[in-house]
């Protein structure tokens, strides 16, 4: 029997998934979510078949409800035509690395809907980081077809919101009640939301949380083409799921008419080579000048303060170098 | 290179509404470092090996106390067939008597828990059964 080499196999894999095969599609992602020679492959492969699907970003504090959101949501979306793909990131265990991801939980309706895929990641242990791994997950499964991808993140972690930050559009949901209004929730996670969904709106709290989101955005002078609008939802009665459908469409136009969504995704893709430029001079240029013993034998030097640290990095880039 | 995580699905079948052993067994394969998918209660078959795929899990633990061991694990086996991912290790536990767990296992699943195993001994079963298994095969795209 030949053996078949990664990049045979790689590209078979591929074809599989363009074919519509979930196997397929299954064990992609996980090659991606390794790492590794393996995702150069796959890539090369699926990329010239991307960059056709929607990519709506969910995120916002633990308990917002967002996985209930996120299967209110498909609900619509598939009443309204469209073929679903969701991406659940939950973080890992501190202590063990493991994870329990229970996002499914929410959207088991679902799973035998041929034209719904979803698909739960934990949020670490990813080499080239979070945000390219799930990204690159979601390119996988726009190339298998699927017009409209979820990404559901939780937002506290700076990872978690660069996740979000890959999406086209980013919804940020938030519960009621969480103490002094949108404290929780503003550092970094109101400059990224393009929709605001106030989960549980039948909590007598929800209406003060809109308008402490409503305060923010008055402040809010960045934006002069796009305010993001505020929707009320109760996720669990299915209620308000129609009106973020709609918003989450006309962002979409937005984004497309005033050539927002090109200006992005182009920021987005040069952000990314540059990542995965900066990581191969770690790995190629970096590690191999500080994995010496002279690099340990200078080290002490710093320590011992016969040395500083710009002293010892000049050892390893000097400036020229650095600049040519 | 990182070790292969380990993903093992865990999921309800059947009408009973007991998940406390299940989520248990969960979080001790959590602490044991692998991911667990959990699919909540009430699955259907068709919902478990659907989800299995997409996730592309390792193995899957399916916990049954309803007394519909006999119909369940075997659709199951048969579902996963169809799918061409036999390769997916089922193990599962609940009250199955002695008859039927020899059944069972004849038929593929690769191993059951009945009440009163530790979660100990299931957490190294896993990883002796379904991480030698993983290690050897799972890392490149196949």
């Amino acid at each position: 029997m030949v053996t078949e080499t990664t990049e045979e196999a790689a590209a078979r894999l591929v074809e599989s998934l363009l074919k519509g095969n979930r196997r397929a599609a299954g064990r992609v992602i996980s090659a991606i979510e390794d790492g590794g020679d393996a995702v150069e492959m796959l890539m090369r492969a699926l990329y010239p078949h991307t960059g056709r699907a929607s990519i709506v970003g969910i995120t916002g504090p633990p308990g917002a409800g967002k996985s209930t959101v996120v299967d209110e949501l498909i609900r619509v979306m598939r009443a309204d035509g469209r073929a679903v793909a969701v991406l659940a990131v939950d973080p890992n265990s501190p202590f063990s690395g493991g994870a329990v991801l229970g996002d499914r939980v929410r959207m088991m309706r679902h799973a035998t809907d041929p034209e719904v895929f979803i698909r739960s990641m934990g949020a670490r242990g990813h080499l080239g980081g979070l945000a390219l791994a799930s990204h690159n997950a979601l390119l996988a499964l726009d190339a298998m077809g699927f017009s409209d991808l979820l990404a559901e993140t939780v937002g506290v972690g700076q990872s978690e919101l660069e996740v979000a930050g890959t999406a086209d559009t980013t919804v940020v949901v938030v519960p009621p009640g969480l103490g002094d209004g949108v404290q929780a929730i503003k550092a970094g996670i109101m400059e990224i939301a393009d929709i605001f969904v106030v989960n549980k709106a039948d909590h007598p709290q929800a209406d003060r949380v809109v308008a402490d989101i409503r305060d923010v955005l008055r402040m809010d002078l960045k934006r002069p083409e796009w305010t993001p609008p505020i929707v009320k939802t109760v996720a669990t009665a299915g209620e308000g799921l129609e009106d973020l459908w709609i918003r989450i469409r006309q962002h979409r136009r937005y984004l497309e008419e005033s050539g927002e969504l090109e200006r992005r995704r182009r920021a987005r893709l040069e952000q990314e080579i540059v990542e995965i430029a900066e990581r191969r001079l770690r790995e190629q240029v970096l590690r191999p000048r500080t994995a010496t013993p002279e690099f340990r034998a200078m080290l002490t030097d710093v320590v011992e303060r016969r040395m500083n640290p710009y002293e010892a990095a000049e050892q390893i880039v000097p400036k020229t170098a650095a600049a040519g | 290179m990182s070790e292969p995580r380990l993903r093992i699905l865990m999921a309800k079948a059947g009408l009973d509404g007991h998940d406390r052993g299940v989520k248990v067994v969960a979080r001790a394969l959590r602490d044991a470092g692998m991911e667990v998918i959990y699919t909540g209660l009430h699955q259907t078959p068709e919902q478990v090996v659907r989800a299995a795929v997409d996730e592309d899990v390792d193995a899957i633990g399916l916990s049954i106390l309803s007394g519909a061991h006999m119909t369940i694990f075997p659709r199951i086996l048969e579902l996963l067939r169809e799918q061409e991912a036999e390769d997916i290790i089922l193990f599962g536990g609940g009250t199955i008597p002695e008859d039927d767990l020899q059944e069972l296992k004849r038929m593929g699943v690769a191993e059951l828990f009945t009440p009163g195993a530790y979660t100990q001994e299931i957490v190294e079963w896993v990883r002796e059964n379904v991480g030698e298994k993983a290690a050897g095969g799972s890392a490149a795209p196949s």
